[in-house]
Formats: C-alpha cells, sequence, structure tokens
C-alpha cells in the first residue's frame, strides 16, 4: 500500500485516499467553441505517463481535501506534494524537488 | 521448418520412447532487416495477429517483436475466464466471434490450449443486480449468445461451495450462467501461437524492445528502431496492453488509455473442488480452480495509473474477504502467491482494434481487465485489419474516433466488476 504524505495531514495510508487521475487539466472556458477532436481531448484523452506523472489526489477519508502529486509510475514513489494552488513542482535532474516546502520523507526500503 | 505434430498417439509414443526425440516448438532468429508487417508485443493477442495474416492472409515475411519472453505479460497473469455475456451487440459480436475460435483452438493450432467450457456464473446480490442480469440475459438470446438465469437453488446446484445461506452481508438471490463460457490454459496459448506461426514462417523475436518508430515523408510508417537494430517494414501492429502508450507516443498517436495494475492471486493446490467460474460484480470475486488444483482468484485494479506490475495487498484482501463469504469452505486456505499485471483501460471499457492516423500504424488495445477471453476473436480480426489496411466488420465499431464522434460502447456496467 502507497503512503501518501497529504500537504495539510501528513502520511497517510492509501486507503484514506481517492484518486482524481491526472492533474491541471482546466474544464475549456468555452466549451461551445470547441470542435468535437478537441473536446474529445479535454474529455478523454490523458497523458498516461510513463515516468513522472502529475496526478490528484484527495484525502477523502481524511480532511477531505484534494491535492497534487508527482509519482515516478515506474516505480510508485512520490517525488512530490504539493496544494492544489501551487504551480507544478520543478525537478532536478535527479528527479527531486528543489524546494523541501511539501516533499514527503524519503520513501521507506521496500524489499524487492 | 517442419512442425512435429501432437496426437494422443505421438504422446504415447513419446512416453515409452523415454521422451526422448522432442524438438523445440519455435525458432530463435535474429530480426532480418525487412519484413513485410511486423507485430509489436508476443502476448496471445500479438502472435494470434502473426498466426492469422500468415495463416488467412498469406504474409509469412512477418515478425513479432517482444520486449520480454512471450507470454509473459498479461498473457501470463490473467485469470484465463473466457465468456462472452456482453451486453451490446457490437460486444456480443466481438466475444462471440471469439469464443467459437475458442471452441475449436486446439486443433486449429494442434496445440492443446485445455479449452474447458465448463460454465461461466455471475452472482446477482441486489434487486439492481437481477434486473441488469436479466437484461443482459435478454439481450444475449437476442445476439445468439447462450445466457441463462438460475435462482439461487440452482445456482447452488451447478457450483456445490456456494452459500447461499440469507445470513451474510450480499446474500446470492440468483445468477446468469453462460454454459460456454470458461477458462483455458493461458501459457498454452501463447506457445501453441507462437508454434504455428512459426511453422508458416513468422520470426518470433524476443528480448526485442522498439524505441522508435521512423515514418517517411508521407508520414507512413517506414521502420521500427529496436534493441536488435533498426527493422524496417511498410506494416505495424501494436498489439502491447499497458505499454500501447507508450509504443504509440513514439509515432505521436495518442491513444484514449490509462494503465492500472489489475491484481490475482492463487491458493495452494487443492483436489477438485470447484467445478466452474463464479465472478460477482457486486461484491467483486472471481475464482475459478485450475487444472493444477489452484483456485484462481482475480482481485482488482489498483486506484492510481502505474507501470509497475505489482499493487497494494490490501486489494486482494478486499477480493478474500468476498470468497470467504461466498464459499466458506475456502477460509482455512492458504494463499500461494499474488501478482500484477498491467491493464491498458479506454474510457468506454471497450477495446480498439483499428487503423490509426498514422498510415500502415494499426492498434490493437484497450482490453483493460478483460482481454485473455478475446485472445483469438481479436487476433483474428487484427490479422484481417492489417492485411486488408481496413476493419473486420466485427471490428469496425471499435476505433479510436469513436470517443470523438460519440459512439462510445459503453460496456462499462456489463464488464464483470462495478467500475
Amino acid at each position: 500500500m502507497l503512503l501518501i504524505a497529504c500537504p495539510y495531514c501528513g502520511e497517510r495510508p492509501e486507503i484514506e485516499f481517492s484518486y482524481g487521475g491526472q492533474a491541471h487539466l482546466a474544464r475549456p472556458p468555452q466549451p461551445s467553441q470547441l470542435d468535437d477532436q478537441a473536446w474529445a481531448e479535454f474529455l478523454y484523452m490523458r497523458s498516461n505517463t510513463r515516468g513522472v506523472y502529475a496526478e490528484r489526489w484527495r484525502h477523502s477519508r481524511g480532511c477531505g481535501q484534494f491535492f497534487n502529486a508527482l509519482r515516478d509510475t515506474t516505480t510508485d514513489h512520490f517525488l512530490a506534494v504539493y496544494k492544489r494552488d501551487e504551480a507544478q513542482p520543478a525537478l532536478s535532474s535527479e528527479g527531486r524537488p528543489p524546494s523541501e516546502a511539501h516533499e514527503p520523507p524519503a520513501p521507506r526500503e521496500r524489499s524487492p | 521448418m517442419s512442425k512435429q505434430s501432437f496426437s494422443g498417439l505421438s504422446l504415447i509414443w513419446r512416453s515409452l520412447s523415454k521422451h526422448r526425440g522432442w524438438q523445440t516448438q519455435w525458432r530463435k532468429p535474429e530480426p532480418k532487416a525487412r519484413y513485410d508487417a511486423v507485430i509489436v508485443g508476443g502476448g496471445g493477442h500479438g502472435l494470434g495477429a502473426a498466426y492469422y495474416l500468415a495463416k488467412e492472409h498469406g504474409l509469412t515475411n512477418i515478425a513479432v517483436l517482444e520486449k520480454g519472453w512471450i507470454g509473459g505479460g498479461n498473457t501470463g497473469r490473467n485469470t484465463t475466464i473466457i465468456r462472452s455475456n456482453y451486453l451490446f451487440n457490437e460486444s456480443a459480436a466481438l466475444y462471440d466471434h471469439s469464443v467459437k475460435l475458442w471452441e475449436n483452438l486446439s486443433q486449429a493450432l494442434n496445440y492443446n490450449v485445455m479449452f474447458s467450457p465448463r460454465g461461466v456464473m455471475m452472482l446477482a446480490h441486489t434487486v439492481h443486480d437481477i434486473q441488469v442480469f436479466k437484461r443482459h440475459v435478454h439481450a444475449n438470446r437476442c445476439n445468439g449468445v447462450d445466457n441463462e438465469w438460475l435462482d439461487p437453488v440452482q445456482a447452488k446446484e451447478f457450483c456445490p461451495p456456494l452459500n447461499i445461506e440469507d445470513n451474510i452481508r450480499y446474500p446470492v438471490l440468483g445468477a446468469a450462467l453462460q454454459r460456454r463460457g470458461g477458462t483455458a490454459r493461458h501459457d498454452a496459448v501463447a506457445w501453441g501461437y507462437a508454434r504455428a506461426a512459426d511453422a508458416l514462417g513468422v520470426d518470433i523475436i524476443e528480448n526485442c524492445e522498439v524505441t522508435g518508430i521512423r515514418r517517411n515523408a508521407g508520414g507512413a510508417v517506414e521502420a521500427l528502431e529496436t534493441s536488435r537494430g533498426v527493422i524496417h517494414s511498410p506494416k505495424v501492429g501494436v498489439s502491447a496492453a499497458g505499454h500501447t502508450s507508450v509504443i504509440m507516443a513514439l509515432a505521436g498517436v495518442h491513444v484514449p488509455l490509462e494503465s492500472y495494475p489489475l491484481q490475482a492471486l492463487v491458493s495452494e493446490p487443492v483436489k477438485p473442488i470447484f467445478p466452474c467460474v463464479v465472478m460477482s460484480n457486486t461484491i467483486h470475486a472471481y475464482i475459478s480452480q485450475s487444472d493444477k488444483g489452484e483456485l484462481v482468484i482475480g482481485a482488482g485494479t489498483d486506484a492510481y495509473t502505474s507501470y509497475t506490475q505489482r499493487g497494494a495487498l490490501h486489494v486482494n484482501t478486499h477480493t478474500l474477504d468476498a470468497i470467504c463469504e461466498l464459499f466458506p469452505n475456502f477460509r482455512r486456505l492458504r494463499m500461494l502467491r499474488n501478482w500484477g499485471g498491467i491493464v491498458d483501460v479506454t474510457p468506454d471499457r471497450s477495446p480498439i482494434i483499428a487503423k490509426t492516423p498514422v498510415p500502415g500504424l494499426y492498434v490493437n488495445c484497450g482490453w483493460g481487465t478483460g482481454g485473455f477471453k478475446a485472445t483469438p476473436g481479436s487476433a483474428h480480426v487484427f490479422a484481417w485489419t492489417i492485411a486488408r489496411d481496413e476493419p473486420h466488420p466485427i471490428n469496425a465499431p471499435f476505433t479510436i474516433e469513436r470517443f470523438r464522434d460519440g459512439y462510445l460502447i459503453d460496456e462499462a456496467a456489463a464488464a464483470a466488476v462495478a467500475h
């Protein structure tokens, strides 16, 4: 089970959270202006990234807040969590965020 | 390559001659510089597509490229359930095409895929389940797909270990039974297709990861860059399951997929105790017994997208809670091992078997949590699509463009589990 560091409550087990999919998807300001292709892109197309993925979580059995996270989908390690109104943290070349602000504790050792 | 033919007599003969003389079942060729068609992904769907391309469309200068070993992805990780009791006409046609091919697959391949139509029973636990399943039964009958309604006593007659007492949290109120459904041996499917395709001249190339897709000035597919060199081919069929998004991105094609871990587990082997396949979507359980005696149990998907081929234990224990309520005599069984595979899920839970915007590039993906049952049918129509550059009537509705045009095949509620 993943340990997820809620930016409001700290590290909690995954079963307290709901997954919200890809982060930073904004509803188009003028939906009626979109053609079918653009609408399908918004509704159905997700990046499905293999690697560092910006995604939404909600601490639904905790504080109830939505927040965003950067997770490596090849290892499931969280690289950063950040609040909804914050920009996506830039990652250094080692894949770590430069800021310590909401960086979760180092992942625990896992046996393979 | 001359193929060693299997029969009951040949088995007896080989056993009397101390099992000497069994041949290698397929070659391990070096990749050629140029093929007429290449399939990316050596699972059942990809190997099957290569077989049907060679067998029915006369393309024999073809290759299957597999990043790992054949059948080592979702083909080797699923719970081997076969059924075709889907709600919509498009799905019923596709999945029943597959069941019909399953029925003669061992003979067609001269390889025992151990197809066992032992019956798939889907349990109803609520009044809504009853309504939905009866609707399925009627819709299936209109499409010529067998499916029948059983009351709880009939369900227990068909599956004696089933608990139909009303003192559990979700009592069994009835069941929909597809008698033609059942199971097959997953590895044998990959090996049987590989052996039959190889005998027709198909090159099966393992440990060969595609790292790039080259396109010509007109935008059409020209060659694949792989970990074993550049391979030219005017036609490329991608059958890469959970990694389809990654491969398609190499050609700049977006597909509406998300990749999730899906888990399964098996118990310690026991004597034959479980005669059929039972599934429950409301409380989420899938169970059957393998010929080795293990109870094969399908758990759910994890909540998040991932490429790790593993998931969390609570997903498995959730399923075991349901199994222990439905089959109390399994409570003292120990679980032997659990594992995960990465499944590619579309927004409407129906697959995509189609041409893509890139000429020469075809995709067979989006099977989500239920691709094994479709292996022969999917491979058959995918081969048709590649060979003729147009879809077979059965897979014509399963395009990428249906998401743009609003023609979804919304099987989400008809799939085995509540999504």
